[in-house]
């Protein structure tokens, strides 16, 4: 059969396509150079602070943000710099390890409950139903009140955090699957000879990474909120120097009212940065998983 | 062609519907139930490749009928051989087999791409996983070799995204995908219909040349019966789950003998100035009329309903190729609907 | 006849602004169409046919964009009307039949206050009686029973809740009805039926309609003229037998000869090649790349439509007339 060959040329490259994606949609730009920037204080400040600053009796207490100490210290004579850094990389960790672990979870449930339905997804959703209403910041301050205080440790803290966490993103990555799974191109990969484990892989997860991604971001954020407020009740590993715990210890000692202003006010400002540019994020992918949206590429 | 051998005994026919039916019920209460397909029978010959229509509306049961054959769903009584195996007891290397020489062509052209993937994928996932090909370059090789076939350029189409591509290039690749395959028997669920009208031609043209060049078996599934006229050799009418009229593809649709199939026939938009829409009336259905009431289902909308309607018509005999099941024909000797096989031919 | 044309389209362009690049969708259109005439709007996917109807209702969304051209129905333009005014012109002046319009029904209100609805939303102190009565008789013109009027969507078929959007556009009795592939979901029975009630209701209010398609066997039953459209731009309009019997572009008789019938049982005429990108349109003619007839001013020169003495209008090289 003659044809004319009239080849379309490519589009432009992907690189292009995303940077003018990032462009239309400026909660996932600003939000990811927020992260970005960030994270590079964090690793930067890794690498060339020292981390022995961030405890008590290291250094001269209560100097307010100069030329030596450039965010000031605080009543035990820690570098409030130092504390910064080192409470920024625990709060990362606990956030993308109770977020990873969350989101693993959920994705394990959620696609084996949706593809294989049955008795297996009726338990799952079930328990899913059952432990969701239960409130959460009750049973987490409730659990870290009662360990005791050696105990508590960052792993703990995320722990803690999961283990409500999970629920979630099982139940919203199983209806997704259950929507995809109806797909023809599903049907298409079965008389392609495909078994249940290769459409799962293949097949269905590719197309949910944004969605996968928005909820692990979503979980992140939890969890670091959640690490947050718990360590401002004075719940959380307390000698080490978590966000939160710096407030806490703040508070404890009345910083404001000593006139130690600069004390609450970094991790303050440190927790409304990091959370405000995870929830754009958020909002960025959510933007970008809607099919709606997809299309205009 | 490929070689026709000679007929002889243990010849298997390549499938062979015996009596089918598909209710689907809802609730719990199973008081709603719909029947998707009714006492349908059809056989295949192995070695006698051709295209046979099942005609139909939406609600038609021709999708389940897609469905069934493909072994998507099981039916709720009757059996379905191929090779004379029933395939919902198959297992191990020969479902693998069943899988490989039963595929399908489907309606919507973007539907069947995984949109994150390149079109590649469609073509190169069936051929690793039925081992057609011994190394990369020899799946490179077979993509190529079924694109050309049904006239793409391969350098136009693989690496692209399926948004890229247009709809009449992404069913080509439907069909290619088939090509690469070549099963015995392909279900075209409607391969046309949402494609544009100037580049059915080709696709049809494509399917014709599997049959023929290929021995492949095309069941063309359509409620369109103008590319019915064109492509195949018999033809199965069904309405709401049951058939109607059967028969020779020329002869059912250029004389008519069931109601139901006048209608659809002079419903067609012909191309033609001179072929206007018929003087048949419609009469307008106004609900969803009982599945339940016995008789003949085209009874509310018929012109020539009679009482003796309320009992289910058989088919009737109405020539060599042809066969109708409407009462107004009773005069003509009975079929049985195990034997519809014989009238197609 | 010097009869005003009700509708008049005058270089109509769109753009589609998209992350790889500007689309031109439509590339100066220009129609004419007289009170009670039936327009058969031909192409393929991506010829510009429906972001015709969108730009004529003036329901192009970011990222598309009017660029320029007028679109004048009984001698107003829509094109500079306000918003609001525009608002109030969608159903009494034009209204537009989408494809699959049949999804566009409320599903949790019943049918009649959806009519009711249209009425009010342009004739807010009409009293409740007479609208009920106008929204009942809309029905009955298009073969639905006047009981219908309670009834709620789900409980309609796919037909019948076609033939409510055909109710709710004739409700106003506007100039122009634009159908855009109106049955394209349903089965060929039930797509008689629905083009039949058109039909009739068409003649009833005297309203010109412009059918959208890529059906030609739909077109050869139902309209008088037929205007084809290839990437972005009219590329014939005539009489819809002088289409079938003698068609003039390259493309219409490549379409015209593509279709399957009676006569010609198995021989199947592709059109070679593929439509255009309409971020890359080829230089001069569009059509060029694939038309067996191609001469140089063809790559070069992009032909304008012209009027043949016949009446007839055609943009092509092929058949160049005097200035």
């Amino acid at each position: 059969m003659a044809s004319i060959s009239l080849s379309e040329p490519l589009q432009p490259g992907r690189l292009i396509l995303g940077l003018n994606y990032l462009r239309r949609n400026k909660a996932l730009a600003v939000g990811l150079l927020m992260v970005l920037l960030l994270t590079a204080f964090t690793v930067i400040g890794m690498l060339t602070i020292d981390p022995k600053n961030a405890y008590p009796l290291s250094v001269e207490p209560k100097q307010p943000p100069g030329a030596k100490y450039l965010l000031g210290t605080d009543f035990f004579g820690r570098d409030l710099l130092s504390e910064m850094v080192v409470g920024m990389w625990q709060t990362a960790l606990i956030g993308v390890l109770a977020g990873a672990l969350g989101t693993l979870i959920g994705i394990v449930l959620g696609f084996m409950s949706a593809y294989f339905g049955g008795v297996l997804d009726a338990a799952i959703k079930g328990l899913c139903q059952i432990l969701t209403p239960i409130p959460v910041f009750l049973i987490q301050v409730v659990i870290a009140g009662s360990l005791d205080k050696r105990d508590v440790t960052i792993y703990t803290m995320a722990f803690i955090v999961l283990l409500l966490a999970w629920m979630w993103p099982t139940l919203v990555i199983r209806s997704q699957v259950l929507t995809m799974k109806e797909r023809q191109f599903v049907s298409v990969a079965k008389l392609s000879g495909v078994g249940s484990l290769g459409i799962i892989f293949g097949e269905i997860m590719p197309n949910l990474l944004p969605f996968i991604a928005a909820a692990f971001v979503g979980q992140v954020f939890s969890a670091v909120f959640a690490s947050f407020y718990l360590a401002v009740l004075g719940l959380g590993p307390l000698r080490e120097p978590l966000l939160g715990n710096i407030i806490w210890a703040a508070q404890g000692q009345g910083a404001f009212f000593n006139g130690w202003w600069w004390w609450p006010i970094w991790p303050a400002t440190a927790m409304v940065l990091v959370l405000g540019s995870l929830a754009l994020v958020n909002m960025g992918l959510d933007e970008l998983s809607n099919p709606r949206v997809r299309r205009t590429e | 062609m490929p070689p026709v051998p000679a007929k002889g005994i243990g010849m298997t026919d390549l499938l062979n519907l015996r009596s089918v039916t598909k209710v689907y019920s809802r609730g719990l209460l199973s008081r709603t139930s719909t029947v998707a397909l009714n006492d349908v029978s059809l056989t295949l010959k192995e070695n006698e490749p051709t295209i046979l229509t099942v005609a139909g509306e939406s609600g038609s049961g021709k999708t389940t009928l897609a469905m069934l054959l493909l072994g998507f769903i099981a039916p709720s009584s009757g059996q379905i051989l191929y090779k004379g195996r029933d395939i919902s007891r198959l297992k191990g290397e020969e479902r693998m087999t069943f899988r490989r020489e039963v595929q399908a062509v489907f309606q919507d052209p973007f539907a069947v791409f995984n949109p994150f993937y390149t079109v590649d994928h469609l073509l190169s996932v069936p051929i690793r996983r039925f081992r057609l090909a011994k190394s990369r370059g020899d799946t490179r090789d077979r993509m190529v070799e079924a694109l050309t076939a049904v006239g793409l350029h391969p350098d136009d189409i693989l690496g692209r995204f399926p948004h890229q591509l247009s709809g009449g290039q992404r069913q080509r690749i439907n069909v290619a995908r088939a090509l690469v395959l070549k099963p015995r028997l392909l279900v075209a669920d409607e391969p046309v219909s949402m494609v544009d009208a100037s580049l059915r031609a080709s696709i049809l043209e494509t399917l014709r040349a599997l049959q023929q060049d290929h021995g492949v078996s095309i069941l063309y599934i359509t409620h369109d019966l103008t590319t019915a006229y064109h492509i195949s050799r018999s033809i199965i009418v069904l309405y709401r789950g049951s058939v109607m009229e059967a028969g020779d593809t020329d002869t059912v649709i250029t004389n008519p003998q069931h109601p139901y199939t006048r209608l659809l026939i002079d419903s067609i938009p012909w191309p033609d100035i001179n072929r206007r829409w018929g003087q048949t009336e419609i009469k307008a259905q106004e609900s969803e009329s009982s599945d339940h009431a016995p008789g003949c289902k085209f009874y509310s909308r018929c012109p020539f309903a009679m009482d003796k309607c309320r009992e289910t018509p058989p088919l009737f005999r109405v020539s060599e190729h042809q066969a109708a099941s409407c009462y107004l024909h009773e005069r003509n000797p009975r079929i049985s609907s195990e034997r519809l096989s014989e009238l197609l031919p | 006849m010097a009869e005003m044309p009700v509708l008049e389209v005058s270089d109509l362009r769109v753009s589609y602004y998209t992350d790889a690049g500007r689309a031109t969708a439509l590339d100066g259109v220009h129609l004419a169409l007289n009170a009670g005439e039936k327009l058969g709007l031909v192409g393929e996917s991506g010829s510009g046919k429906s972001t015709m109807a969108l730009a004529m209702m003036r329901m192009i969304k970011p990222p598309g964009r009017i660029e320029s051209g007028r679109v004048i129905v009984n001698g107003t333009d829509l094109t500079a009307l306000s918003e609001e005014a525009m608002r109030k012109a969608r159903l009494s002046k034009i209204a537009y039949i989408p494809q699959g319009a049949m999804n566009s029904l409320n599903p949790v209100t019943r049918v009649g206050a959806q009519l009711v609805d249209a009425i009010v939303a342009h004739e807010p102190s009409a009293p409740r009686k007479e609208i009920e009565e106008r929204c009942r008789r809309a029905l009955e013109s298009v073969d639905l029973k006047r009981g219908v009027f309670e009834m709620y969507a789900h409980e309609l078929s796919g037909g019948m809740k076609q033939r409510v959007c055909i109710a709710i556009d004739i409700l106003l009795k506007p100039r122009v009805i634009i159908a855009d592939e109106p049955t394209s979901a349903l089965d060929v029975v039930t797509q008689r039926q629905v083009m039949e009630t058109i039909s009739r209701v068409q003649k009833q209010i005297g309203a010109a309609v412009i059918l959208i398609g890529h059906d030609m066997g739909l077109m050869a039953q139902f309209v008088d003229k037929v205007a084809v459209m290839y990437a972005g731009r009219l590329v014939e309009l005539c009489g819809v037998r002088e289409m079938f019997t003698r068609p003039l572009h390259p493309y219409a008789s490549a379409l015209i000869r593509s279709l399957p019938s009676f006569s010609n049982k198995g021989v199947f005429h592709g059109i070679p090649g593929l439509a255009p990108s309409l971020l890359r349109l080829p230089g001069g003619c569009s059509f060029h790349p694939r038309c067996p007839h191609a001469m140089d001013v063809c790559r070069t020169a992009h032909p304008k439509l012209e009027t043949l003495p016949d009446g007839r209008q055609v943009a092509c090289h092929l058949y160049p007339q005097k200035a």
